[in-house]
């Protein structure tokens, strides 16, 4: 770590270990659900677990990426962070308001709208929120004497991310242009401007982590986002297909949204590559870890299975099944998950001088958790397909192929079980971290010495 | 060899191309396409008051309309078809909450008003234009 203002990241890591436990206890209580144990329902019923879950889901990713920008920017731009009390104060009125959401959603007080759960009222304070964020952000690469490629990205990224936000709390009487302009926020941040950010981040570990030179990363850089835009934005289509507008969106959603997998392979062959060509010295292993497998999950569950479903006339018999929800678990687990986990792998040590690079819990975090959450894919796949054939081929009522398709929800909570284990570890080590102190302060780059540039 | 200038500028111009055509496609949609497809002219009181009460009760949260929300009960997007009105009636202010094969709704307390514009909601939905959703089972006799 070179500046002190950096640490206040790990107010932001922190919330995002918390948010991301709760997140998976109330996976649980949906999971039990589906296999037909709901006796929480007067307590949490399944539309507040699944608001909560969905939420949570997006808050902690949220306060992982905002922790990712307090840490890497001031690195990057080569000062101290424009406010330190700023920061905090947009911390703690961020962790607010994502706790009065949750609490409102157990009394009943949605907006309803998937993804974007949250009340029209905390809309206002989160986008004040994430302006506050923003301004401190931008003030320090002005304040910099450096401007790189990558916290560009990640800046960009991040605005965008903002001004994508703005869509979603607009009143529409027509369901359908609620709904399309729905997608404006959820598709475009997943498969568009989320994407700026984890390319910001991936580009500022590989930088780090293998040595390769920067402008060699950033070119790279370029073309990935480049690909993520040129498909992502008409790929918006597929969701489209049948919500009440044109038949053209089904030709151009199914042609774009085909062409999306693209950015991600890009990812992991570049991660790959990066990784081949630089020096493999780097301690941290763990980091190392972390960063090749957001590159490769995220290419296997978003790319390869959004591929699976996304052309409209397999979409058309997947649409609001399971097989979605399949898709989003490891979507979100390999891209943004991960990748959140990769930065905190990564600056962890460097924040708090403690050197947990390579120890036996982490390795075990990692595997559980990878191998956790592709069991659980599978266990939704099975559930998703049996659902698909029982209920849109045969013709079988809703009610009584989701009792055919139960025991899916068993192996779903048992493959959920070894996923927790491996969280739990993974938080277990970032507790060991301790707090982040003043003694870790370098000069900079720490591992200058194995860089090759 | 690509450089990184080449780069950034495929980037800046494919982002700036593609927008511009999403921009153009959304307008078309909107102006065209959205009175084409959903009886747009026939969203009366009742059904906006339908549609307040799906948002504000999260109704998303266990159901899907149009495909979209979760997937815990059944698509209510022809469920005015399938069932009709009285039948969806009885489903919210159920004693208890209603209870299809034991998977559990919520016990509601709307008003015969409310019970109307949800209805009407669920009616107007039905009649949308949704290119062929859901998909006729193949075997269903
Ligand atoms: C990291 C990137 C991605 C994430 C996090 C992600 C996540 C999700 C989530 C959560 C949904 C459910 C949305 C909802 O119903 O409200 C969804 C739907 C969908 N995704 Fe993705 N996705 C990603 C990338 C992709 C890509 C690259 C493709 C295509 C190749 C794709 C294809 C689809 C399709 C077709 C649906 C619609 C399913 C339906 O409702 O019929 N996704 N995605
Ligand atoms: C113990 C772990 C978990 C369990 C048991 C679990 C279970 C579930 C269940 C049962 C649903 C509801 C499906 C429905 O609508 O009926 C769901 C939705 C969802 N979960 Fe999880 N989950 C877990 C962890 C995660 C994690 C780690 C992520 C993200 C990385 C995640 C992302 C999502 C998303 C995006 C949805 C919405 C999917 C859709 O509607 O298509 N979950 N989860
Ligand atoms: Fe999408």
């Amino acid at each position: 770590m070179k500046f002190k203002s950096q640490k206040v990241a790990y107010y932001f890591f922190a919330l995002s270990m918390l948010l991301f436990t709760l997140q998976i206890v109330y996976g649980f209580i949906m999971g039990f659900a589906h296999m037909g144990f709901d006796g929480l329902h007067d307590l949490v019923p399944f539309n507040a677990a699944t608001a909560t879950h969905k939420n949570l889901l997006v808050v902690w990713l949220l306060s992982g990426f905002m922790g990712a920008a307090y840490y890497i920017i001031p690195d990057e731009s080569d000062t101290e962070l424009f406010s330190v009390p700023l920061a905090l104060v947009q911390f703690y009125s961020f962790a607010i308001v994502g706790v009065v959401a949750v609490i409102g959603f157990h009394i009943g007080w949605f907006e309803g709208r998937k993804f974007l759960e949250i009340p029209r009222p905390l809309d206002y304070l989160v986008a004040i929120n994430v302006i506050v964020f923003l301004i401190n952000i931008v003030l320090t690469i002005f304040k910099g004497k450096k401007h790189s490629t990558t916290s560009w990205v990640l800046t960009a990224g991040l605005i965008f991310v903002a001004l994508l936000y703005l869509p979603g709390m607009v009143w529409f009487d027509n369901h359908t242009v609620d709904s399309f302009f729905r997608w404006w926020v959820v598709h475009l941040w997943v498969e568009g401007v989320w994407e700026l950010v984890m390319g910001g981040i991936l580009a500022y570990l590989l930088i780090k982590l293998t040595g390769v030179d920067r402008e060699v990363i950033e070119k790279w850089l370029y073309v990935i986002i480049g690909l993520t835009f040129l498909s992502g934005i008409l790929g918006t289509g597929h969701h489209y297909y049948f919500i009440g507008v044109p038949k053209y969106w089904l030709i151009i959603g199914g042609i774009f949204s085909a062409l999306e997998p693209l950015a991600f392979l890009a990812m992991t062959l570049f991660a790959i590559k990066m990784y081949n060509k630089g020096n493999k010295k780097h301690p941290n292993k763990l980091a190392l870890y972390w960063t090749l497998s957001t590159a490769i999950v995220a290419f296997l569950g978003a790319g390869l299975l959004g591929l699976a479903h996304t052309l409209p006339g397999v979409n058309l018999y997947t649409h609001g099944t399971l097989v979605t929800a399949m898709h989003g678990h490891l979507a979100f687990w390999g891209a943004y998950a991960s990748i959140v986990l990769a930065i905190i792998s990564y600056a962890m040590p460097l924040m708090t001088g403690r050197k947990i690079f390579d120890n036996n819990i982490g390795h075990l975090a990692f595997w559980l958790s990878n191998i956790g959450m592709i069991a659980m894919t599978a266990a939704f796949a099975a559930a998703g397909i049996a659902q698909v054939y029982l209920e849109r081929i045969t013709g079988l009522d809703f009610m009584v192929s989701q009792i055919e398709i139960q025991p899916h929800f068993f192996v779903l909570i048992l493959a959920a079980t070894l996923f927790s284990t491996g969280v739990a570890l993974y938080i277990v080590n970032f507790i060991k971290f301790g707090l982040p102190n003043d003694e870790a302060l370098t000069d900079g780059e720490e591992f200058k010495a194995l860089q090759t540039n | 060899m690509l450089s990184k200038k080449q780069a950034k500028l495929f980037f800046l111009g494919g982002t700036f191309f593609f927008l511009i055509i999403f921009f153009g496609l959304t307008i078309d949609t909107l102006v065209n396409g959205v009175p084409q497809y959903t009886n747009d002219d026939k969203i009366t009181e009742d059904v906006i008051l339908g549609r307040h009460l799906w948002d504000s009760n999260n109704c998303m949260g266990c159901h899907t309309i149009m495909g979209e929300g979760a997937y815990y009960a059944p698509e209510l997007t022809k469920v005015y078809e399938r069932r009709g009105p009285d039948y969806i009636k009885a489903t919210f202010n159920f004693p208890g909450g209603w209870r299809p094969h034991n998977r559990r709704m919520v016990e509601y307390n709307f008003t015969d008003q409310e019970k109307e514009g949800l209805v009407a909601f669920l009616q107007w939905i039905g009649e949308t234009d949704l290119n062929g959703f859901p998909p006729k089972p193949k075997y269903k006799n």
